[in-house]
């Protein structure tokens, strides 16, 4: 069975022929499997936004292809939209592209392109809802009465409502409180368990990626620098540095504690193995 | 796609045209447009041309880039044309063709050369402005050139600073309608196809958008002019002052010699 979205050679550049002539991505190779949580990360202008938007066909590779259950997304008009629905892409900032009188209506916005029947779209913007933690309630309020979060919720929700099979997320929790990040992050989990797809999520927070993710991507200047699991990539801090990028803060001080002598394996990257390291360091007894 | 617009952008350099005075440029694109009123004839045009092509030539603008601004009017520029063409009533013995409703005269292909020529000059001379003038000095020089009309209480200063302001945000509105644009096709959205009436509809999703987003950045750049004391015009001082150099009186001198020759050629009728 070949994977759920295949990337093969992918190369994109801006402005052919022109002297602002740019190469945004270059030989990417990559796959995603059903249920798998993807973590993309890289420097600001490191071509993270043009790949994804390769992955629900808005940009046309130069060169390359993107797969979606082994069929080119480029091969005909239909197959390009249906991409569209089955890749979910939610911006940076989502918020800003509500224009709905309510937020139902916002969020079946999609599912209304798909031209579903009534009673489908009904179903799934409520499941949408549901996913986000966006109250029953709100449903019939205006989005531009609600509170920043709020908005991003109800914008996630409006991808989600299409049931997309791989759902991408450029820098979902930019700008959120610390507890709209948590919860927004399980909602996500919520969805790929729940419908068995497949997560993209760029993000500059290590901590999340580390958190979150079964696997790495690091791009850097348009090419993949690393791929692995976050144990891996994390292992390699120093050209993760030189990148403009860093480790999560729980390894960082790890390293630290190595390097003053403390007997500590670094590769350490959420709080929870920090605290299991302490602990197991101890004798297994005692507090960490 | 919508990046390609080019009007009213600027290109930087630093060659003789770039950098004169704003003022004297937009005095001497008036006096280019008066200069081309009064061309008459061939050696009127051709005077123009030269001109033209002299100042392109020193500033270093491609003459490709300058077309490209250009190409959104040639619709109008054709028809303008073809209108000449049929509509010019000449006498029995310039008659050209005339064949079914048609009648074609010579004077109304003359006309219609002068015009498409005229109209083609005239945008490709004002973009030369606005191709070689930053968007800030050329407020900053239309704010100085109008400063008389404050004794007849035109608030020139609140209009350069809002046309300043138009002219920044330009830009930023259209990578603003580029992104919007994206993540509703993301949704699903469909620009390309459907009638009219649906085509329309399908602008609703990137014009509500749009909208809020340009009231919320007005709010805040008024938020953020208010917190840096801004106030009007006010004794107002400004950074960078504005002077006259060697180069401008030479281009003022250039331009009077223009218009002088244009008034001489038009009395001859050339």
């Amino acid at each position: 069975m070949p994977p759920l979205i295949e990337v093969q050679e992918l190369c994109h550049v801006y402005g052919t022929g022109t002297p602002f002539q740019h190469t945004a991505i270059e030989h990417i190779n990559f796959t995603a499997q059903r249920g798998e949580f993807i973590g993309i990360i890289g420097h600001t202008g490191s071509g993270k936004s043009t790949l994804i938007q390769h992955l629900n066909g808005l940009l046309k590779p130069t060169f390359g292809k993107v797969l979606l259950d082994g069929t080119d997304i480029w091969k005909d008009k239909q197959t390009t939209r249906q991409a569209r629905f089955r890749v979910g892409l939610v911006f940076q900032y989502p918020e800003y592209q509500l224009f709905e009188e309510t937020v139902f209506r916002d969020i079946a916005f999609g599912p209304k392109n798909m031209k579903l029947s009534e009673q489908e779209i009904r179903r799934r913007v409520l499941e949408a809802a549901g996913f986000v933690d966006v109250p029953e309630g709100v449903l019939e309020k205006s989005p531009f009465d609600l509170s920043g979060g709020q908005k991003r919720r109800v914008a996630i929700a409006g991808v989600i409502a299409m049931e997309p099979d791989v759902l991408i997320l450029d820098e979902p929790t930019a700008g959120l409180d610390p507890e709209g990040r948590a919860g927004l992050l399980r909602n996500l989990q919520d969805y790929r368990k729940q419908k068995h797809a497949a997560v993209i999520m760029v993000s500059h927070s290590m901590e999340e990626v580390a958190m979150m993710a079964d696997r790495l991507i690091v791009l850097n200047h348009g090419k993949i620098a690393m791929e692995g699991t976050p144990q891996q990539v994390f292992s390699h801090a120093q050209e993760l540095k030189d990148m403009g990028l860093c480790v999560p803060q729980v390894t960082e001080i790890f390293l630290r504690l190595k390097e003053l002598g403390v007997d500590v394996d670094p590769c350490v990257y959420t709080v929870p193995q920090a605290v299991q390291a302490l602990r197991t360091r101890k004798g297994g007894s005692g507090r960490a | 796609m919508l990046k390609d617009i080019t009007l009213g952008q600027y290109f930087p350099g630093n060659t003789p045209i770039h950098r004169l005075d704003p003022r004297t440029k937009l005095i001497l694109v008036i006096v280019y447009i008066v200069a081309l009123f009064l061309a008459k004839g061939f050696v009127g045009y051709l005077v123009i041309i030269c001109f033209l092509g002299t100042v392109m030539a020193m500033s270093k603008i491609r003459p490709k880039t300058a077309l490209k601004g250009i190409k959104p009017l040639i619709f109008i520029i054709i028809l303008t044309g073809i209108l000449n063409i049929f509509y010019t009533k000449g006498s029995e013995e310039t008659l050209l063709v005339d064949w079914w409703i048609f009648t074609i005269y010579k004077e109304g292909v003359m006309n219609a050369i002068f015009m498409v020529l005229r109209i083609f000059l005239l945008i490709a001379g004002t973009f030369m402005l606005t191709y070689t003038t930053s968007p800030i000095a050329l407020t900053d020089g239309l704010e100085r050139l109008l400063r008389p009309l404050k004794k007849i209480r035109v608030p020139v200063h609140e209009l350069a600073m809002m046309m300043g302001i138009a002219l920044r945000f330009i830009p930023t509105l259209i990578e603003e309608t580029d992104k919007i644009m994206s993540a509703q096709k993301a949704r699903g959205a469909d620009f390309e196809t459907g009638n009219l009436i649906q085509r329309a509809k399908a602008l609703v999703p990137i014009l509500v958008p749009l909208f809020v987003s340009a009231f919320r950045r007005a709010e805040e750049l008024a938020l953020a002019m208010e917190c840096r004391c801004y106030h009007g015009g006010e004794g107002r001082t400004r950074m960078k002052q504005l002077h006259f150099h060697g180069g401008d009186f030479f281009a003022f001198g250039i331009g009077t010699a223009l218009l002088a020759a244009m008034i001489v050629l038009r009395h001859f009728g050339l």
